[in-house]
């Protein structure tokens, strides 16, 4: 059956048309229309006409896009780092524990990040609500006894959400730690035990300089996961005064489907994928060192 | 080694071991910390809606009730909610499985024109943040009039570059001896993908599967967008959607979030160790 090329051929095509098909129709196509749509005035639904750039000197005058991005940065720096860095420090901690220690500890880091965002956003509206949540307690001392309505204060807000979002994802960058920490072979450990380094000096000069490019891999994923931040932020924001920490992707949102400014809210899409775009080619050049290495 | 050298030495261990068991209880202090959250909202769902407002922090209901979860159960919508979950990420983890090992197994092993254009327009895709797309998906749904449709949450999340990729990769590695001799047995092209590579790589399709469902179950955004009508909800986003018309009720939202992580929860128990594997595989590191 496999002498002809034309059989193999046409066995080929039946095997990607499906893919070939859903690709082309939910994914090149609605690509293309989003450039497309960026440089017209069309609202949500319906036509509209060639504006050239436009749409693009409004979002640059635009202090609501202004701030949505500036937001967003605020949020990548206050959750990307951290995650990273505590990512590590777990993963060295439970990297050291064995059986059903490890077992159970792993879990406990890493089953939030297996939950809808929703069932986080109601844990955490619990944990802080203003009247009866519990880290009230530990928050009043610090503010003469008052409990605080955390989401409700701008302030408070970013900072808060990063601290939830960190929660919530921290098992993954710890499951792509411990997948790098078991890579570093324990012969060069017992070789620097013999030579009496210290825990810190084997640290230093062993596991930091081998775990380097899985932490470089670590943070350029969540720099791009975290750049097109919406749910939390949208959830925990919902019901106040949700402009003051709009962040990119709630801007695009906002725009389209609550002002039907179809052609604005395509150019701020545009502005993100160029984003995206460009970090996610440092991502794959990354990924191509390692692979080669 | 003299004496003294020796003592010191055993001094050292001796220290090092002290230092090892407060890094051990450091850890496992953390990964209690690390759930609580998790085991509070749980109690809580636990306790009569008096208890739940109480001063204090009581760490065990006093007065034990299931009455959150049946009022949940059969005063809510969830059930038709779960149902619509259960509908729309099966269908997802059904379509994107069953493309993916087809177009990753031509990929992988036919020669066809465009297949090196095709690959290289995969890996290309990685670039696309979905979030970009939404609007111009709401709008070709809209002109398919799916927009508060089943099918219409399914269809944006059928992209799905990473799993024909990872199949890809695992049948480049099956051994060309399998092929070869299969196809002296007179073996087409269905029945190798479906009695070799398939079979021989159940290990990442159940990964995958898992993965995609999981995903599918979870995900936030575009079911939110793409569906306002209550009857054709999702649970993720119906729980964040609902409110009673009587005031907040800690306990029953609270019972409302459990039972929409339950099924995720399970499935991630159970299959701990498939699930970690698709996560990394999707990371790009090969577990």
């Amino acid at each position: 059956m496999l002498k002809s090329k034309r059989t193999e051929i046409a066995v080929a095509l039946v095997l990607i048309s499906p893919f070939l098909l859903i690709y082309g129709v939910l994914f090149i196509y609605p690509t293309v229309k989003m450039v497309q749509l960026s440089f017209t005035n069309a609202p949500l639904i319906g036509a509209g006409e060639w504006v050239g750039i436009k749409n693009f000197q409004r979002l640059s005058f635009d202090r609501l896009f202004i701030s949505a991005i500036w937001n967003t940065v605020y949020f990548v720096v206050l959750s990307v780092i951290p995650s990273t860095l505590l990512g590590l420090v777990v993963a060295l901690g439970v990297n050291r524990l064995k059986g059903w220690v490890q077992s159970f500890v792993l879990a406990a880091f890493f089953l939030p990040y297996i939950l809808p965002v929703s069932v986080v956003f109601r844990v955490w509206s619990w944990m802080f609500d203003k009247d009866f949540g519990i880290a009230q307690n530990l928050i009043a001392p610090f503010n003469d006894g008052q409990h605080i309505s955390i989401f409700r204060t701008v302030p408070l807000f970013m900072p808060a959400v990063a601290f939830v979002t960190i929660w919530w994802l921290l098992g993954f960058n710890v499951l792509l730690f411990i997948a790098g920490l078991r890579n570093i072979s324990t012969e060069i450990y017992e070789a620097a035990a013999l030579d009496g380094a210290s825990r810190w000096t084997q640290f230093r000069r062993i596991t930091w300089p081998l775990i380097w490019p899985v932490t470089v891999l670590v943070l350029t994923i969540q720099l791009i996961l975290q750049l097109k931040i919406f749910d939390q932020v949208y959830l925990f924001a919902n019901g106040g005064r949700a402009d003051a920490t709009m962040v990119v992707v709630q801007y695009i949102y906002k725009q389209a489907f609550q002002q039907s400014h179809g052609g604005l809210a395509a150019a701020a899409s545009l502005v993100l994928f160029v984003v995206i775009a460009a970090f996610s080619i440092l991502q794959f050049q990354l990924l191509r060192a390692r692979g080669a290495t | 080694m003299s004496a003294p050298e020796m003592a010191a030495a055993h001094r050292n261990i001796r220290r090092l071991d002290r230092i090892g068991l407060a890094l051990t209880l450091a850890t496992v202090l953390g990964a209690i910390l690390w759930a609580f959250p998790l085991y509070w909202a749980v109690v809580t769902t636990l306790k009569p809606e008096a208890e739940v407002v109480q001063a204090g922090v009581v760490l065990w209901p006093r007065h034990f009730t299931l009455d959150n979860y049946f009022h949940v159960l059969f005063d809510t919508k969830i059930g038709l909610w779960y149902i619509n979950s259960l509908i729309t990420s099966g269908a997802v983890t059904l379509i994107v499985v069953v493309m993916a090992a087809g177009a990753g197994y031509a990929i992988s092993q036919l020669a066809f024109p465009g297949r090196q254009a095709l690959w290289w327009m995969i890996l290309a895709s990685f670039m696309v943040p979905i979030q970009a797309l939404i609007v111009n998906h709401f709008i070709l749904m809209s002109q398919f009039h799916l927009i508060n449709t089943l099918a219409g949450v399914v269809g944006p999340q059928l992209i799905a570059p990473v799993t024909v990729i990872i199949y890809k990769q695992f049948f480049d590695s099956v051994p060309k001896d399998f092929r070869e001799a299969a196809v002296i047995d007179g073996a087409n092209n269905f029945h190798l993908l479906f009695r070799i590579y398939l079979p021989m790589n159940w290990g990442v399709t159940t990964a995958l599967g898992i993965i995609t469902f999981i995903g599918a179950w979870n995900l936030f955004l575009w079911p939110f967008l793409a569906v306002t009508s209550q009857e054709e909800m999702n649970v993720s986003v119906g729980i964040t959607q609902v409110f009673d018309a009587f005031g907040v009720k800690y306990a029953r939202d609270l019972a409302t979030a459990i039972l929409a992580a339950m099924p995720v929860a399970i499935v991630y128990l159970i299959f701990q160790r498939r699930v970690t594997q698709a996560i990394m595989l999707s990371a790009g590191i090969k577990g």
